[in-house]
């Protein structure tokens, strides 16, 4: 096809993905997305969760962090402080991170300055347990 | 007294050793060094596109209400120093640190308090006991990654919100390049829109969730992204720094050994001289008794 959406997922570290796409889910401010081409331009901020596009008829996840996605008619970016390819996670120690987080959060009070931390950090661990468990 | 032969060889020595750790230090400079610059590259995409949103966002800063945009009388000033926590790369640390003695005594001088976060383990050290040191983070720079910008800029932007201190800076040294860094101090908040160019590259978007709320999640992004871009800064400049303390360290070794090895010979040369004299000496005395 000759006109694809191109995606491009960009990370402090390094560019993860830049490719043509069919579509692609983005998880935004309020709730997810999905973006196909001719996308009315946008700007979006992406709060941590799960991310998927298709590429070929095949649909590939990537938990993302924090940050923000920019769409114009035939191009996103998506520009977050973390990313991983759902076949990168590793469920096993996500699902120790969860318990960690979760044993540490029940220890803590509400109003300490960790509580909010604690809570995000469940939070991606969840996510990345999520996303790690579809392929 | 002239040393002996064997004194002057056991230094020799020393410093052949001293050459292979300095030679082998350099190396290991060289290769961190390019992994750091390697990084710094791969930032640059995401602080330019962070940096291009903030400045689409810009125009909507005169009527927010965000707190990370308050200007407040400039009482009490709060300064991230990065430093590296190892030694051994030339003035590196003590450039900047020096950089911010000056800020500091300048600010003290108009009667502002300054309060520091130590990056390092070498700035930590300096000013341990001279100044008010509110946390430190020591040996995260070996292996770091966005997490370490993310806990400092945990760190800074509860307190700015709360009104704990009025302005925010950061001091580290501008990698330029492998020869040559130069300490850099930036004010990072309150953000005001001189620091941005107005130019809105976005036009009509749709904002969203609303243009506000983006704002609110962009600065304390625009703030980890500058802290994070000193990390890498100080990172590969410490690398640099050390790289080129050790070819010099390295170069002086040989010298050092040339001027020995110089030495050596000639105080041998004399030895034998000497010797021969004492069995020319002999001779001579011999055939005369005879």
């Amino acid at each position: 096809m000759a006109d694809e959406l191109l995606l491009e997922i960009v990370t402090p570290e390094e560019m993860v993905f830049s490719n043509n796409v069919e579509d692609v889910n983005i998880p935004g401010e309020e709730g997810a997305f999905g973006v196909l081409i001719g996308h009315a331009p946008l700007l979006s901020a992406v709060r941590p969760g799960g991310l998927h596009y298709t590429r070929d008829g095949k649909e590939t996840h990537h938990a993302v962090g924090e940050g923000y996605a920019e769409v114009t008619n035939q191009r996103v970016i998506v520009l977050v402080e973390t990313c991983e390819r759902s076949d990168r996670i590793d469920a096993v120690k996500a699902r120790e991170q969860k318990e960690a987080a979760e044993a540490r959060l029940a220890s803590l009070d509400k109003d300490d300055k960790e509580f909010e931390k604690v809570k995000a950090e469940l939070n991606m661990a969840e996510i990345r347990l999520k996303v790690s468990e579809k392929t | 007294m002239a040393e002996s032969l064997r004194d002057i060889k056991r230094k020799a020595q020393a410093v052949e050793k001293t050459k292979q750790i300095t030679k082998a230090m350099n190396m290991v400079a060289a290769s961190r060094l390019k992994a750091a610059q390697t990084r710094m590259e791969n930032f640059r995409p995401y602080a330019g596109k962070v940096m291009e949103v903030l400045n689409s966002l810009a125009p909507q800063m005169k009527d927010s209400t965000n707190p990370l945009l308050a200007v407040r009388e400039p009482r009490r000033i709060r300064l991230i120093l990065m430093t590296s926590d190892k030694g051994l790369c030339g003035g590196f640390n003590n450039n900047v640190m020096k950089t911010v003695e000056g800020f500091i005594k300048r600010h003290r001088e108009e009667g502002k308090e300054v309060s520091l976060i130590a990056v390092g383990k070498k700035g930590r050290d300096y000013f341990r006991r001279k100044e008010s040191i509110q946390a430190s983070y020591i040996d995260a720079l070996a292996k770091f990654t966005m997490d370490l910008a993310v806990q400092i800029g945990a760190d800074v932007i509860g307190p700015f919100e709360n009104e704990e201190y009025d302005e925010l800076y950061v001091a580290y040294n501008e990698f330029r390049n492998i020869a040559s860094q130069r300490p850099k101090i930036v004010r990072l908040l309150p953000l005001v829109a001189d620091d941005l160019s107005e130019v809105n590259v976005f036009g009509d978007y749709i904002y969203e969730p609303s243009e506000e709320v983006l704002f609110a999640q962009i600065v304390p992004m625009y703030v980890r992204v500058q802290i994070f871009n000193g990390l890498l800064e100080t990172s590969a400049g410490e690398h640099g720094a050390r790289m080129v303390a050790m070819e010099n360290a390295t170069s002086s070794c040989a010298e050092m050994i040339e001027s020995l090895t110089l030495k050596f010979n000639k105080a041998r040369q004399a030895a034998i001289t000497a010797e021969l004299m004492d069995i020319v000496g002999g001779t001579e005395a011999l055939a005369k008794s005879s």
